[in-house]
């Protein structure tokens, strides 16, 4: 007999059971279901808000930067056996540019793991404007470079995204700290007694109120001849296909260059502890919800296995091997596994819609076939485990006893 | 068709203890030397507490000896797996219980064909064909497809009948098979173990309490207190 053909009477027979005991066979479908519509809709909803988290913090970072390394003593190797006490000052650490960056600029734009390469020249200066006067960061950018890194042009709320030949972007908050709007003149003024005045041809608001009253961004060469650097580069900013890769390809890409690399992943731990805590709390609720779902399938079957006993004589006299009532109970359990997933992914759907249409309306949680397929599975291996002990007892029964249980 | 002088079963020296190597340790049978032909219809009676139905679980491989051995089919059982002992059950022999045993979950004519089903699956048309006939030849063609649950008594036991000889099994036991039926109702149920015995030449063993019908019997193995006293 072929295999499909035994699983076919243990299937039907589990069917059977569960269609005669309705009422039993209902509510741990709901209990299921209930237990897996949680599940969806807080991973839904977890997943959803870390993705929105990421996406506004990677919305104005790149995914890696690309620093000179830093400067240190270099200390004179002394003879062996000699003790050497050094008491050292750590180097101030001034701006410099990166070592033939347009080589290494050349170098990664072949790596395909890259999806993005800019190059930026930053470093601090003031800006005056009457008596008031504020410190900014200097950007200067290749803004074609650049807004593979960051979309500038969808921060932008006023003006024309253009730097270059005086003109520069500024932040919303300096605009307004300044009281100056698009077209007004800004005094710039760095500390290498390097002064211009540029106009003001576009602002934008990145939505971090940080770089939205600090950051101005201007033309690379304008930058470059201000900040005392030309022809060079500070940072190179990079961008990856997947952000969570980055940390891996932060040290390769920093073994290719010998410069030093720091991954959004680093420079955000913060945020990726909080991620991470966040996604371990989720998981203890899943866990937990599990563990409750297959308690209850657990308990459901073991009162089925004592109110099925005659039956399960019946069938042990009538040709059934062990095997077979084993199956039979296993197989109740995996369905009520797949049923109460099914109903729970409905319901769970249904929930994340009514969150989509009338929740805060702070970010879209997207539901995923796939989760749902997981959920569908894992609800299912939940079951079968979960009869594993009320099968094993129906099968061990004895059957002369089973079948004068009345 | 079959040979009527074949051995259907025999048994040497079957003993049988509860709670071995305990204090209570009680042996229930001591030493059963029985052989069943093919054509018998024998009836095994005996009061309460002799050892009938520990005899008749043995008989139907639900239980294993302590000692001796059984031969089912020329074949012995003894040292048999579990799984071999299933078999064995399902294709040689039918179970007619006292009350009834169906499962009240599937139709009559699946509750006929279940054991075809336990053992291979989905039912084709023959296997069908085969649990209707006897359907029809129980008088039941009418409640095909009705729940065990819709039946009465006598009926349902008719079912059970027809669910034993599914498998065409050489031997049929039958516990006390109308112990619960009233008696026009009981007569009718003994008169198709009759004719299952002789159209079939299906060998029949009922556990009885009652005298008339092992007196209406061929054959009569009186036990007790764990011995065959008389076999006429």
């Amino acid at each position: 007999m072929s295999f499909f053909a035994k699983r076919w009477i243990e299937a039907n027979i589990a069917i059977s059971f569960l269609r005669e005991g309705r009422m039993q066979s209902l509510m741990i479908t709901v209990g299921v279901a209930v237990g897996v519509a949680v599940i969806v809709f807080i991973t839904a909803l977890i997943q959803g808000l870390q993705a929105n988290i990421i996406e506004r913090t990677l919305g104005t970072q790149a995914h890696i930067r690309l620093l000179s390394p830093d400067e240190v003593n270099k200390i004179a190797p002394v003879a062996a056996g000699t003790l050497q006490l050094v008491l050292e000052d750590k180097r101030a650490q001034r701006l410099r540019s990166i070592n033939n960056w347009q080589q290494v600029e050349a170098t990664l734009d072949q790596l395909p793991l890259l999806t993005a390469v800019s190059p930026t020249v930053s470093g601090p200066a003031f800006v005056r404007r009457g008596n008031a006067l504020e410190s900014v960061v200097l950007v200067g950018i290749d803004l074609e470079r650049y807004q593979k890194i960051i979309p500038l042009a969808e921060y932008l709320v006023s003006g024309q995204l253009r730097v270059g030949a005086d003109d520069v972007l500024i932040g919303s908050q300096l605009a307004k700290d300044l009281g100056v709007r698009l077209g007004s003149k800004l005094r710039l003024e760095t500390g290498q007694q390097n002064n211009t005045v540029v106009n003001i041809s576009g602002i934008f608001e990145l939505g971090v109120r940080e770089l939205d009253s600090r950051y101005v961004y201007l033309d690379l060469k304008q930058a470059q001849s201000l900040l005392s650097l030309p022809g060079g580069v500070t940072v190179i900013d990079l961008t990856v296909e997947d952000i969570f890769t980055a940390e891996e390809i932060a040290e390769q890409v920093a073994r290719l260059t010998s410069l030093k690399a720091e991954s959004w992943i680093v420079t955000n731990a913060q945020l990726m502890n909080a991620l991470s805590a966040q996604s371990l709390s989720t998981n203890m609720i899943i866990v937990f919800v599990a563990i409750s779902v297959a308690f209850g399938i657990a308990s459901v079957l073991s009162v089925s296995v004592v109110q099925r006993t005659r039956e399960i004589g019946i069938l042990r006299a009538t040709g059934a091997t062990q095997q077979q009532i084993l199956n039979i109970f296993l197989f109740q359990g995996a369905f009520f596994g797949l049923l109460g997933s099914g109903f729970g992914s409905v319901a769970s759907y249904a929930l994340v819609w009514v969150f989509n249409t009338f929740g805060p309306d702070l970010f879209y949680i997207p539901v995923s076939g796939n989760l749902v397929f997981m959920a569908l599975l894992l609800a299912t291996f939940t079951g079968v485990l979960a009869a594993a002990i009320p099968s094993r007892r129906a099968a061990a029964l004895d059957p002369v006893v089973a079948i004068r249980y009345v | 068709m079959f040979d009527k002088s074949q051995q259907v079963l025999r048994l040497e020296a079957l003993r049988k203890s509860y709670n071995i190597d305990q204090p209570n340790e009680i042996e229930v049978l001591h030493g059963i030397d029985l052989t069943i032909g093919r054509s018998d219809f024998a009836a095994l009676i005996g009061p309460s507490g002799s050892g009938k139905s520990t005899l008749l679980n043995l008989l139907g491989l639900l239980d294993k000896p302590t000692s001796g051995e059984l031969y089912l089919q020329g074949k012995p059982t003894r040292a048999m797996e579990d799984n071999q002992l299933t078999a064995m059950r399902g294709s040689n022999i039918g179970f007619v219980f006292q009350f009834h045993h169906l499962i009240s979950a599937f139709s009559v004519l699946d509750n006929v064909l279940m054991p075809l089903m336990l053992a291979h699956g989905k039912p084709n048309k023959l296997a069908i064909e085969k649990a209707r006939e006897l359907l029809v030849a129980v008088g039941l063609e009418k409640f095909i497809h009705s729940k065990p649950g819709q039946l009465s008594g006598g009926q349902q036991q008719r079912v059970a009948i027809a669910r034993a000889l599914i498998t065409d099994p050489p031997l049929l036991l039958a516990d006390e098979p109308t112990g619960n039926l009233d008696t026009r109702t009981a007569a009718e149920v003994f008169e198709l173990f009759r004719k299952v015995n002789k159209e079939r030449g299906c060998a029949i063993l009922l556990v009885t309490h009652d005298p008339r019908l092992s007196a209406a019997c061929d054959r009569t193995i009186n036990l007790v207190d764990g011995r065959i006293e008389s076999d006429t």
